[in-house]
């Protein structure tokens, strides 16, 4: 009982301190200077048409690399903690129904997430998003039971690709511009505004994030939930 | 009206966030926290921000759900109580 | 929009305050993933600006003064990255949850008492 009160007190303690901040907070009129500086470069340097997908890739591209990085280093935790040891019961068979509709469903959303994940640079959308729909494709799967084993060499093989060549691109930006255009986009030629391909190689970098974000959330929902 | 329509989305999602704590039934708190993704994925449409809005989507009241799931799965195999 | 500061401020320490009084270890978790979604919500609320747009440059808003008619898009590229590394935190939090079930058979916080004095 005494314990109670005194986390309320300490949560009240916390409401008390967050409070100046929302007494005199004042909601900007214009942009500040670095947005400002980062809508105009997307529309002069970078050609494209979705400034966030500019930020991500472009201006605060270590900052993805980091976040590759995060998600790698907890597929790995999970990996490494939830080892099969059991044999499995034996596996009951879904309804043919199921099966059918599952196989055909898993195609349809497998092109919707390649869709979001190449328009990026254009449309709401980009790597992360398209990564997230194809680990559901994949869990449709794992969900109707489906008869057929997932062939992990070809996650393997997907996801290590991918962070390699990722990592590749740039220091390609490195070798062929400058000494301080790491992750650069215009390795490749700009284009014209608003077409899939232009931009440089911002949808090259987009498409390997996604891939590589769907692969390891596939991984770690298979090693959870996979029988 | 953007106002008025965020005020209720925020009350409807302060009151899931209670019952998500105080239920005794681990499903039911579970899919109380989706609910409040869900409805959380509505005020950043609101707010100007469309790929905020699709990941939190995506990732909140479907991918957060299914692990939770998953893990009571697991629980439940090992022995058949809570 | 000063409503849904407020509402992000309530739901981190609604959040917070399941952390603390829960017995069941599913419920901590789930509370975590409440704090998480209350900071980002607060984040994104930041950076609205009062009658404008979302910041993709295609019909709706003409190029020579696009910085007059869009949000801005320093929040939302932060918050993106941050939703998917909270999935990730989230399920690393649950295995450990699954391997702590598995050798002691109980979910209470009470029965973990071995780093205690």
């Amino acid at each position: 009982m005494i314990k109670r009160i005194f986390i309320l007190l300490a949560l009240l303690g916390l409401v008390l301190m967050f409070l100046p901040f929302l007494k005199d907070f004042d909601f900007h009129e214009e942009l500040s200077d670095l947005s400002s500086q980062y809508v105009e470069g997307s529309i002069k340097d970078l050609n494209t048409q979705n400034v966030v997908t500019s930020v991500i890739v472009t201006y605060r591209g270590l900052d993805t690399l980091g976040e590759v990085t995060v998600l790698f280093l907890a597929t790995a935790g999970v990996g490494f903690l939830l080892r099969k040891k059991k044999a499995s019961l034996k596996p009951r068979r879904s309804s043919e129904l199921l099966q059918t509709a599952s196989q055909f469903l898993f195609v349809l959303i497998i092109l919707t997430g390649i869709y979001i994940f190449t328009h990026g640079h254009l449309t709401p959308g980009g790597g992360f998003q398209g990564g997230v729909l194809i680990t559901t494709a994949f869990l449709l799967l794992i969900l109707a039971d489906v008869n057929l084993k997932f062939n992990h060499s070809i996650l393997h093989f997907v996801e290590s690709f991918s962070g390699a060549f990722y990592v590749m691109i740039g220091l390609f930006g490195l070798l062929l511009i400058g000494m301080n255009s790491f992750l650069d986009p215009a390795i490749l030629p700009l284009g014209k505004f608003g077409n899939l391909l232009s931009a440089g190689a911002i949808p090259i970098i987009y498409s390997l994030v996604g891939l590589k974000v769907g692969s390891e959330l596939t991984t770690i929902l298979d090693k959870m939930g996979g029988e | 009206m953007i106002s008025i329509i965020i005020i209720v989305l925020g009350i409807i999602m302060i009151v899931a966030a209670f019952l998500a704590i105080h239920l005794k039934n681990l499903l039911s708190a579970i899919i109380s926290a989706g609910v409040i993704s869900l409805l959380a994925s509505v005020i950043y449409l609101l707010l100007a921000a469309p790929d905020v809005a699709m990941t939190e989507a995506a990732i909140g009241s479907g991918l957060t759900t299914i692990i939770f799931i998953f893990t009571l799965k697991k629980i439940k195999r090992g022995d058949l109580d809570d | 929009m000063i409503f849904s500061l407020i509402l992000g401020f309530l739901l981190l320490i609604i959040g917070l305050y399941g952390m603390l009084t829960q017995k069941n270890l599913i419920k901590i978790v789930i509370g975590f993933s409440i704090v998480d979604t209350g900071t980002h919500i607060i984040i994104v609320s930041i950076g609205y600006l009062r009658g404008r747009t979302a910041p993709i440059l295609d019909g709706a808003v003409d190029l020579a003064n696009a910085t007059k008619q869009v949000v801005d898009p320093i929040p939302s590229a932060l918050v993106l990255t941050a939703i998917v590394i909270g999935l990730a935190v989230t399920a690393l939090m649950l295995s450990f949850v699954i391997k702590l079930y598995q050798k002691n058979k109980s979910l209470s916080i009470d029965d973990y008492q071995e780093l205690k004095w």
